[in-house]
């Protein structure tokens, strides 16, 4: 095995163990002689120096985006839950923006809840209950201006509350209020003296919207099989909060929130979803764009250690040149905050060397000559 | 930008999108540096509260360096200047 050692340092590892399946029983200088070859289509095959790999992203990029817009809307809304697709999904990624659209988790369990055992009482319990949903009625007494809510015995059970738990709730909850359960109904009376008919109205509608139980932010909840276990997909994300219960599978679990991945599981992760969810729209639309254009710009966003999105706020307002960012958006206003602070230019990059009709810094305007003068 | 809320109580380490993070001795440091011919300014930068460096006793102006499982390659490695959050 010497002759693979030799090119370990020299052979991407993927390029290398393809090598080695495929040689497994040829004599040694043939292997040799086959490294060789390998190694030197690899070189040619390799970015030159000076070759504009960002322009040509953007290209590779932009293009089956062109073609997106059309089909976007044919894919709209997966079977169960609805999810952004296309191109409003990828402008949303690559803009870092933090609120996304439709925001999702999916969920892994650890045994013995992966195989099916209490998936459904799991579920409603991560998912975000509000006391609208567990009452079968709420009225508002006249007389007293207090509200009578009436649970819905049923529902509380199955989400694995009690009445005692949600009077609580309710008690840390609606501040200023008096709750008291009677029976069957909880009745909740304002504390203040003036006891406004209207005000008791309005209590009513902040009551109804009062959270009782699960996690909040996670709207929806739905189980499926994938593969031979049991996951649980969420609409609405909150990743600290499931990660810390006891039954899910921390290292697996996911969400589709870049932004909440940066802060959670910090900026490589960020960086690895970038990448996974620009190429799993891409390959949904039935497009084709090699994955290492994805890598370099999900690499640019993940830069400067924060999550930035390709906007005049985010990756445009570090570049260094003053012009560069000016040709981008906003150009005035550039140009006079660099007046005002007396900004130099370098003329380093591209766009300001374009704009100034000279040779750009890329392919062969890279290099520069020097002379010795004897 | 406000500021991050990186309290995390629990342990994240072993999620599968984290790659693994290992702090560069002071040698190796300076060896990357001159390979390259570049200084601590260049390389890409990693806040000093990420969670992924929450076990790695790392310093402003630390050298992390990422290994990262690629799609492409196999395994690439990746070189994360640290900052201060």
């Amino acid at each position: 095995m010497k002759e693979y050692k030799k090119y370990r340092k020299r052979l991407p590892l993927s390029l290398l163990e393809e090598v080695k399946e495929k040689t497994k029983d040829m004599p040694e200088a043939r292997v040799n002689k086959i490294l060789k070859e390998v190694h030197k289509e690899y070189r040619k095959a390799k970015v030159q120096a000076g070759e504009s790999v960002g322009l040509v992203s953007a290209e590779s990029l932009g293009e089956p985006g062109t073609q997106m817009t059309l089909n976007t809307f044919h894919f709209a809304g997966v079977a169960e839950m609805n999810v952004t697709v296309g191109l409003p999904r990828i402008i949303e990624i690559l803009d870092g923006r933090k609120k996304i659209k439709t925001p999702m988790m999916e969920v892994y369990l650890k045994p013995p809840y992966n195989k099916g055992k209490d998936i459904k009482k799991l579920a409603l319990s991560i998912k975000e209950t509000l006391l609208k949903e567990v009452m079968s009625e709420i009225s508002v007494d006249l007389a007293n201006s207090s509200i009578e809510i009436i649970l819905d015995k049923e529902k509380v059970k199955d989400i694995g509350a009690t009445a005692g738990s949600i009077v609580k709730a309710l008690e840390k909850q609606a501040k200023g209020t008096n709750v008291k359960k009677k029976e069957d109904t909880i009745i909740i009376k304002p504390k203040s003296k003036e006891n406004h008919v209207a005000e008791a109205y309005k209590l009513k509608e902040k009551i109804k919207n009062i959270y009782i139980k699960g996690v909040k932010n996670i709207k929806q909840v739905l189980p499926v099989k994938r593969g031979n276990e049991f996951i649980i997909i969420t609409s609405g994300s909150n990743l600290p909060e499931i990660l810390e219960m006891k039954e899910v599978d921390t290292s697996r679990t996911v969400t589709n929130d870049i932004y909440e991945i940066s802060r959670i599981l910090g900026i490589e992760a960020a960086r690895a979803v970038v990448i996974n969810e620009v190429s799993k729209v891409i390959e949904a639309q039935g497009l084709n764009v090699d994955i290492r254009h994805i890598m370099l710009i999900a690499d640019t966003m993940c830069f400067s250690g924060d999550l930035k999105g390709i906007t005049r706020y985010g990756v445009v307002s570090e570049k260094a040149s003053v012009l560069a960012r000016a040709s981008f958006e906003t150009p005035i206003k550039h140009i006079i905050n660099a007046a005002l602070v007396g900004e130099v230019d370098e003329l380093n990059s591209v766009v300001e060397n374009v704009m100034l009709n000279q040779a750009v810094p890329v392919g062969t305007g890279l290099p520069g000559l020097v002379t010795k003068i004897k | 930008m406000a500021k991050r809320k990186r309290k995390n109580i629990v342990d994240v380490k072993n999620h599968v999108l984290i790659p693994k993070h290992k702090k560069l001795s002071e040698k190796d440091k300076k060896e990357l540096f001159e390979k390259y011919n570049i200084t601590l300014k260049e390389l890409p930068k990693i806040p000093l509260d990420d969670p992924a460096l929450a076990d790695i006793d790392a310093k402003e102006g630390d050298v992390i360096k990422i290994t990262r499982e690629s799609l492409t390659t196999g395994k690439s490695i990746f070189y994360r200047g640290v900052i201060s959050g």
